[in-house]
C-alpha cells in the first residue's frame, strides 16, 4: 500500500514537473564561442580543429534554414528530391567553408556585448572580436533563431555589417543566373567545393 | 581621353538609369538593396575584376604582406594620417548632406590633429570628446539627394563601384578634393604630384593590411569570389548612404521568414 503511494506520488511529481529550459541567445553565444574558442587554442592540427568545429555547427547552427534561404526563390521552383540532394550537398559545402574559415584564427577572443529581440523569432546578440597586432577589432553580430527557445540556433553572422548569409545567397543566385538557373549546375559547383 | 569617355558614359548611365526621387528613407534603403542593384557589364566587370586581382597579387598583396608587420604604433600614425586628408572630403560632404553639426565636430578634428596631432599622425581629437568619425564621400551625398545607384561596375585598379560612385569620385577631380587641389590640380610650392598619388598608393596598402586575413580567407572559401566582393561592397556601401550601423535598417527579413524548421 505505501509503495503504491509513493509510486502515485512520483507519477504525479513527474507529471507536474517542467522540464523546459530555454537558453538566452547571448548565454548561448557565448559559451558557442567560448567552446569553438577553445578548439582553436589547442595545440592539434588544423584538421582535427575543423572536425571539432564541425561538430559544434552541426549543433549550434540552423544548416538547413540558412541552406534554403542561400537557395532564394529557386527553392519553391525545385521538387522534393532537389531539395534533399540540396541539403545534403550544402550541409557538406557549409561546414567545410565554416570549419576553413573559423581555423584560420588562432585563440580569437570574442565579447557579447547586448542583444535586440526582433521577434518572437529573432534575436540579434552584438558581440565584439578583440583585435590584435594584425588586425583590429572587429563588430560581429550573430542572428539567432529562437522559435524553439530550448534550442537556438544561429542563422547569420553579420560581420562589420555585412551579412555572410546574404553574401552567400548573392553568390548562389550569381551562379544560377550564369546557368540559366539550371540548379544541376548549382550541385556540380558545390560537389567540386566540396571535393577539393 | 580614355578618362574622359568613361566619364561620359557613366555620368550618362547614371543619369538615365536613375531617377530623382524625394528623399525617403525607405527609399533610399530599396534603391540601394545590393539585390536589386544590375549588374549591366558582367563580362567586362569579370574581365576587370581578374585584372584587379593579378595586380594585387604582384603590387598591393605583396607589399602589405610586408606592412602588416610593421610595429603597431607606426601602422596607427599611417592610418590616422590618411584619415586626417579623407577630412577634407568628409567635410564638404557632411554640409551637403545637411549633417552641419558633424561638419563642425570634423573641422575641429582635423584642425587639431593636423597642428597638435603632428600633421595627422596622431588622433588627440578623440581624447578632446571630437569623435565620431565617418568617411563621407560624394558618392553618398548624390545618394542622399536621391540620386539611385545604377549600375554595378569594377574599374580598373579603383575596384568595386556603382555608375552614381563613379560619378561621385570624378568630382573629386574636378575641384571636390581639397587635397587633390592643393597637390595635383593647383601649383603650390609645399605640395605637389607625388604627395597625392603616394597617399592614395599607401592607402590601398593600408586598406588591403587591414584586410589581409578576411581577403584570403574569402577568396580560398567562395564559390564565386567576384559575386562575394560584389556583395559585400553592395551591403557595405547601402549602410554607409543610410549612416546606420544598424542591420535590422538593411535587411529584409521576410525571406527568413517564411524558412521555419
Amino acid at each position: 500500500m505505501k509503495i503504491k503511494r509513493i509510486v502515485l506520488l512520483v507519477f504525479l511529481y513527474l507529471l507536474n514537473c517542467n522540464y523546459s529550459y530555454s537558453i538566452e541567445p547571448e548565454i548561448f553565444v557565448q559559451s558557442t564561442v567560448n567552446r569553438a574558442s577553445k578548439i582553436l587554442s589547442e595545440n592539434i592540427s588544423k584538421e582535427k580543429k575543423m572536425d571539432e568545429l564541425k561538430l559544434i555547427a552541426k549543433e549550434t547552427v540552423d544548416i538547413r534554414g540558412i541552406g534554403f534561404y542561400t537557395l532564394g526563390p529557386v527553392r519553391k521552383v525545385i521538387n522534393n528530391e532537389q531539395k534533399k540532394k540540396y541539403i545534403v550537398l550544402f550541409e557538406k559545402y557549409f561546414l567545410k567553408s565554416f570549419s576553413s574559415r573559423l581555423a584560420e584564427y588562432t585563440n580569437p577572443e570574442i565579447d557579447v556585448q547586448s542583444k535586440e529581440i526582433l521577434s518572437e523569432n529573432y534575436t540579434i546578440v552584438n558581440s565584439i572580436l578583440k583585435g590584435t597586432a594584425q588586425r583590429p577589432e572587429v563588430k560581429i553580430d550573430w542572428r539567432i533563431y529562437t522559435k524553439n527557445s530550448e534550442n537556438p540556433l544561429i542563422r547569420d553572422l553579420i560581420i562589420e555589417g555585412l551579412s555572410l548569409a546574404r553574401t552567400q545567397k548573392e553568390e548562389f543566385s550569381s551562379i544560377l543566373n550564369s546557368n540559366d538557373n539550371d540548379i544541376n549546375a548549382l550541385f556540380r559547383t558545390l560537389e567540386e567545393f566540396s571535393k577539393n | 581621353m580614355i578618362k574622359k569617355i568613361l566619364i561620359i558614359i557613366f555620368t550618362t548611365y547614371a543619369l538615365t538609369v536613375n531617377v530623382i526621387a524625394s528623399d525617403d528613407g525607405e527609399l533610399t534603403l530599396k534603391k540601394n538593396d545590393p539585390a536589386i542593384i544590375e549588374d549591366c557589364f558582367e563580362n567586362f566587370n569579370r574581365a576587370t575584376f581578374k585584372f584587379n586581382q593579378a595586380l594585387d597579387g604582384v603590387i598591393f598583396q605583396p607589399i602589405a604582406s610586408v606592412y602588416r608587420k610593421l610595429p603597431s604604433p607606426a601602422k596607427a600614425g599611417v592610418s590616422n594620417s590618411l584619415e586626417n586628408i579623407s577630412h577634407l572630403i568628409t567635410i564638404p560632404n557632411n554640409l551637403i548632406q545637411g549633417d552641419f553639426k558633424q561638419a563642425g565636430i570634423n573641422t575641429g578634428r582635423f584642425l587639431v590633429n593636423t597642428t597638435i596631432g603632428v600633421l595627422g599622425l596622431f588622433d588627440v581629437a578623440q581624447h578632446l570628446g571630437l569623435t565620431g568619425f565617418e568617411k563621407e564621400d560624394y558618392g553618398q551625398s548624390l545618394a542622399s539627394l536621391g540620386v539611385g545607384p545604377g549600375c554595378y561596375v569594377v574599374l580598373p585598379i579603383l575596384g568595386p563601384s556603382t555608375a552614381r560612385d563613379t560619378v561621385g569620385s570624378t568630382l573629386n577631380f574636378l575641384g571636390g578634393d581639397p587635397w587633390y587641389n592643393v597637390t595635383v590640380r593647383n601649383d603650390t610650392q609645399y605640395f605637389n604630384e607625388a604627395n597625392y598619388y603616394s597617399s592614395k598608393g599607401v592607402s590601398g596598402v593600408d586598406f588591403r593590411a587591414k584586410n589581409y586575413d578576411s581577403i584570403e580567407n574569402l577568396e580560398k572559401n567562395s564559390l564565386d569570389f567576384y559575386a562575394s566582393v560584389k556583395s559585400l561592397y553592395l551591403q557595405d556601401r547601402q549602410q554607409k548612404i543610410l549612416n546606420t550601423k544598424k542591420i535590422i535598417e538593411t535587411q529584409d527579413d521576410s525571406d527568413w521568414e517564411e524558412i521555419s524548421q
